[in-house]
């Protein structure tokens, strides 16, 4: 972010792995990964994979968090020491605790969890390998193994990210785009009715920039949520 | 092997206008709209459109037989695990038609922990699940051993009027017990093959014609 990068990252309309502005990476999804979570799943676009479990509803300790109306959700981020070059230091860190907040934010809405009083619903979300946009990656794994898992849904959730390189509006961006971006727009959103559960920004772009990258990004996300849909049900029709 | 299968719909997916069909069960209403809200099974009766999920937790209701693991002895009953996301409790009326004195009886003769019991739901409240053996198929299961399926997947096992579940007793001569929880108990000779039958049910219960490949899994 503000850095300068000595290479061009744009050239001749095609990005470094060779992509168009407006392209997303190659995406991999698997269900049912995990056999001891009630659901789980695996996903993958480019270089970036991450795992995610569900676990609950089930009873909730300490019993001070337990709400008397509806159940909780606990989400927990986590990147693995080997996902990235130089290794991570293992354990919480404040990047991995604020996104395991927003990504619980973004999930929240899409649950139904009055019928589960006094519960938890646990969702673990591994990054096993990152390569840019890790957080959207997470949350449509989590999305995943939520359906996987039986919780009810209002909708499916679809998280992508968009940014500003060089002067190009560009979609998904992949690890080196995202450190040398103006700036980068992770976003998940309920694609039935469009409502967007998650939008961050990091940079600087000014307003018609802004609303130019939500506007690719919930059109491009439609292509992911059906391929969600497809794997969701390509687990039964084997 | 390619095998017909039922449809199949997703969190989210409109399944029909709220004019015409009422929102039942696994599904609700948004702008006139009915929408499922798991991976399941739609159905239409009458005039509701429900979905029955293929995956998830049990939630207990009246009436419901079910088949729990006594996990602690209290003073005046039983702490049951009856695989739902709430522990239920089993008081020592509901258990024992004797009169029994609490301060002179160390109730772990009735039950104690590790116990598996077949019992049904009296009552719940929110997060609170009371059990009673007062009724005639309640009892301490002895011996055998459990699996767990898909709590949705209940019905299937046991098929129009127990046509699949009587199919497994007999070809392996075993005694099987289900409970509504998903808790399945089983005891005889033929249990290794039972479980293997169980767990097909389990995995393939969308499929159309089951009960004929259950039929063939156990001739052989």
């Amino acid at each position: 972010m503000g850095m300068k990068s000595k290479e061009k990252m744009i050239v001749k309309g095609k990005r470094l792995d060779g992509r168009n502005p407006d392209e997303i990476r190659e995406i991999e999804m698997k269900v049912g990964v995990i056999p001891n979570a009630n659901g789980s799943a695996q996903v993958s676009f480019g270089r970036t994979t991450a795992v995610a479990a569900v676990y609950g509803p089930r009873i909730l300790h300490p019993r001070r968090l337990q709400e008397p109306n509806t159940a909780i959700i606990r989400c927990r981020y986590n990147m693995a020491p080997f996902s990235v070059d130089e290794r991570i230091r293992p354990g919480p860190s404040r990047r991995e605790t604020e996104i395991s907040k927003v990504t619980r934010l973004a999930l929240e809405p899409a649950l139904f969890l009055e019928k589960y009083p006094e519960t938890v619903v646990d969702i673990y979300i591994e990054i096993i390998q990152a390569d840019g946009s890790t957080r959207v990656t997470g949350i449509n794994a989590a999305s995943l193994a939520l359906a996987d898992a039986g919780v009810p849904m209002r909708d499916l959730v679809v998280g992508l990210s968009g940014g500003k390189l060089d002067d190009t509006i560009i979609i998904d961006l992949c690890g080196k785009e995202d450190n040398y971006s103006v700036a980068d727009i992770p976003i998940a959103f309920l694609p039935r009715k469009n409502e967007i559960t998650l939008l961050q920004m990091d940079g600087q772009m000014n307003p018609d920039e802004v609303k130019t990258i939500v506007k690719n990004v919930l059109n491009a996300g439609k292509k992911v949520y059906e391929k969600q849909k497809e794997v969701l049900k390509k687990k039964y029709h084997k | 092997m390619m095998t017909e299968v039922r449809k199949i719909v997703l969190p989210g997916e409109v399944l029909g206008d709220s004019k015409e069909k009422k929102s039942g069960y696994g599904t609700f209403e948004e702008d006139g709209r009915v929408i499922s809200k798991f991976i399941g099974i739609p159905k239409e009766a009458r005039d509701y459109i429900s979905v029955i999920p293929l995956s998830g937790v049990y939630i207990p209701k009246r009436q419901d037989k079910v088949i729990g693991f006594i996990t602690d002895v209290e003073r005046v009953g039983w702490v049951v695990d009856i695989n739902s996301p709430w522990l239920a409790f089993l008081p020592v009326s509901e258990a024992v038609d004797e009169f029994i004195d609490l301060k002179k009886t160390d109730i772990t003769r009735f039950y104690d922990v590790e116990d598996v019991i077949y019992a049904q739901v009296d009552n719940v409240k929110r997060a609170d699940i009371k059990l009673t053996m007062n009724t005639p198929v309640a009892r301490k299961l002895r011996g055998g051993i459990t699996v767990k399926i898909a709590p949705s997947k209940v019905p299937r096992l046991i098929g129009k009027e127990g046509s699949m579940i009587n199919t497994i007793k007999d070809k392996t001569n075993t005694i099987i017990r289900v409970g509504q929880n998903g808790v399945v108990w089983l005891s005889g000779e033929g249990v290794k093959k039972a479980i293997k039958a169980i767990r097909m049910v389990d995995e393939k219960s969308h499929i159309i014609g089951l009960t004929d490949e259950i039929t063939k899994l156990l001739s052989d």
